[in-house]
């Protein structure tokens, strides 16, 4: 597992620029995020939304590992792999609150973003669901030879899926480009892991001979190393990997979920948000290593507020589909 | 159908044909499924083709049914066009979620961005005594589902340019082939043709009532035409060819001739196609009705082993001879 570098370690111009992305990545996730939990608690999202805070350095991890036209899948708490892969947040405000100008005309919702500019095959809201998909993109990249590499984020719910293993088999046996990151986060919904998942995660993967590693999901420049060996690997056609990323889900499983001590405490909810939060941890390496200091920091931040704040007004305003829309589309 | 350049050839062997000139035309095209390389399934509907595609395109996997459908999906959405076998109509069931939630919704949840140009083949029906997990006829699934395609062909012309349609076509399509029909022959012209999804075809005109028959029915509807006719009864055969999207109008334009009806289907009569097909003709043309619209399906039982008790499950000539005979109020 690749360590991060010493911190007293200065930086070239261009190696600064990329730890200043990841920083606004990160932190461009956390207030999208933020920003979704307000649109929930004023009653202006439909529905609810699964929130990403505190697994932010992972999907920004991986994603500074990928190339535009990589491929992602995502699932129901994508709103950090979308953003990580490209996506912009006027979009997918506008998706989030079923509106015309959303990435899916409205019809996906905070479940179901896809763009294929950005190479994301779509989030989806089965646990699971995606890991054909993102194993047949990859079989897509191999057969026509377009060196990209395929990315299927889940949670360690989905260990819980057979599909997972199927894929896991054909992947490594037909030597696919795909990487399967876990994001063991603690919780399948209200149920912690430890109840549901019997044996050594990676040994999950290892048993099929896929390439696994763990990496500590809290610390971006750890994800990104690893990210970066495992996608390279693949886009040589070594095949597939697994990563296995630990790491906490800050809220509840939704954003209705607020009352969660029959299920976890405050103490641990606390514990993890105090030491172990990966927006706090890189912002004190960043500024250790002199690579940024805290007044550059909050620029990014209030850039960063700011460009949301719009972003949500411009979905509150944006139209919703006419009513047409409703039957287009099914068939292609 | 041309005279010249048509010769006779099994419904498995248009199924081949219309795989190889797909293939041939398109080099996204791939087969993946249990044992379609050198095997060429069980039912060897796919020999030879290995041999000129190799195993990169017609691709054996592992036992797993959700598995590569799921991986068809997602190569269907980056670039390729698969078609994937699932040996047994029964194992559709280990297909669900990703024929339900995924490929029948990729397009519409995505905005109409992403696309699954999919095609699943797969079999159906009764009568080889393989007993209850190899012989159930599960088209209504699919056809429940808006996103999906179903075709259901029952002669090796509508086979062939069937599949290649569907082959063509962006979106994901189930293609029910039923098992007993492997060996039927007919013909089927040398040169090149494709059918639309969506078109019925009047397998025998008649006037005095329809009998709407699918897939593996339609020989049956056919043989009961004949006895028909023997008392004076002209029937006149409808073949849907595609359960979604449907041709409702040539059923209900038939059945407003004949103002009666029978529709055959080899699924369970109860909330089925033959259900949904019934429905249709009975809303159409419900004054030019003389009876109710009767549904003929197979029993509302497993598909028992032993000869006997599976040969009661499924509908014969006989049996819809009897139901005809009676809507036409002859006994």
């Amino acid at each position: 597992m690749t360590t991060a570098s010493d911190p007293a370690q200065k930086g070239s111009a261009k190696d600064v620029d990329k730890f200043l992305r990841l920083y606004r990545q990160m932190m461009a996730i956390r207030m999208f995020e933020e920003h979704v939990n307000e649109l929930y608690t004023r009653a202006l999202m439909p529905g609810l939304a699964h929130l990403y805070i505190g697994e932010e350095a992972i999907a920004v991890g991986v994603c500074e590992a990928l190339r535009r036209d990589d491929f992602i899948t995502s699932t129901h708490r994508g709103h950090g792999h979308c953003l990580a892969k490209g996506a912009s947040p006027e979009l997918m405000f506008a998706e989030l609150l079923g509106k015309e100008a959303g990435y899916c005309r409205g019809k996906g919702g905070s479940m179901h973003i896809a763009d294929p500019a950005t190479g994301n095959l779509g989030a989806n809201a089965i646990v699971g669901g995606s890991v054909g998909i993102a194993t047949g993109a990859a079989f897509s990249a191999k057969t026509l030879k377009t060196g990209q590499v395929a990315v299927c984020f889940f949670g360690e719910g989905a260990l819980g899926q057979g599909v997972l293993y199927e894929c896991f088999n054909m992947a490594q046996l037909w030597k696919l480009p795909v990487i399967y990151v876990c994001e063991n986060n603690m919780y399948s919904e209200y149920t912690h892991f430890s109840e549901t998942t019997a044996g050594d995660i990676p040994a999950r993967a290892a048993a099929f001979g896929i390439k696994a590693e763990t990496v500590d999901g809290q610390d971006v420049r750890a994800v990104l190393a690893a990210a970066t060996v495992l996608a390279d690997r693949a886009r040589r056609g070594e095949g597939p990997a697994f990563l296995l990323c630990n790491t906490y889900r800050y809220r509840g499983h939704h954003v209705g979920d607020i009352n969660r001590e029959y299920y976890r405490s405050k103490k641990e909810e606390q514990q993890w948000l105090g030491e172990n939060d990966p927006i706090k941890n890189y912002s004190e390496w960043l500024k250790a290593g002199k690579h940024a200091d805290a007044s550059a920091l909050s620029a990014i931040d209030a850039e960063l507020k700011a460009e949301m704040d719009s972003a949500m007004k411009f979905a509150i305003a944006a139209p919703y589909p006419s009513i047409d829309q409703v039957d287009q589309d099914v068939y292609a | 159908m041309p005279e010249n350049g048509t010769r006779e050839i099994t419904f498995a062997e248009a199924v081949r044909e219309a795989l190889a000139e797909e293939m041939r035309r398109d080099s996204r095209v791939f087969i993946m499924g249990e044992d379609v390389a050198e095997a060429g399934t069980p039912f060897k509907v796919l020999s030879g083709l290995v041999e000129e595609f190799g195993t990169s395109r017609v691709v054996d996997t592992p036992i797993s049914e959700a598995g590569f459908t799921g991986v068809g999906v997602g190569a269907a959405m980056t670039g390729l066009r698969p078609v994937v076998d699932i040996m047994f109509g029964d194992f559709i069931t280990l297909t669900m979620d990703q024929m339900v939630n995924q490929a029948a919704k990729v397009h519409y949840m995505s905005g109409g961005k992403w696309k699954v140009p999919m095609v699943m083949r797969t079999t159906l029906g009764a009568a080889r005594r393989s007993a209850a997990q190899h012989s159930q006829s599960l088209h209504a699934w699919f056809s429940h589902v808006p996103g999906l395609k179903v075709v259901l062909p029952s002669t090796p012309y509508d086979a062939k340019g069937l599949l290649k349609t569907a082959i063509r076509d962006d979106s994901p399509v189930v293609f029910f082939e039923d098992k007993m029909s492997y060996k039927l022959k007919g013909p089927v012209p040398l040169e090149e043709y494709t059918i639309p999804l969506g078109v019925a075809d009047i397998k025998r005109v008649g006037k005095d009532i329809t009998l709407v028959g699918t897939s593996s029915m339609v020989q049956v509807a056919l043989e009961a035409a004949v006895l028909l006719e023997k008392k004076g009864i002209s029937a006149e055969v409808v073949d849907p060819r595609t359960t979604w999207p449907l041709d409702e109008h040539t059923l209900i334009e038939s059945v407003k001739k004949t103002s009666r009806a029978i529709v055959i289907d080899e699924g369970y009569g109860r909330y089925g196609v033959a259900a949904e097909l019934a429905a249709t003709i009975a809303e159409g043309a419900f004054h030019y009705l003389d009876g109710p619209v009767r549904r003929i399906g197979a029993m509302h039982v497993p598909i028992p082993f032993s000869p006997p008790l599976e040969d009661l499950t499924v509908p014969t000539g006989k049996t819809v001879f009897d139901v005809a005979l009676k809507l036409c109020g002859r006994s």
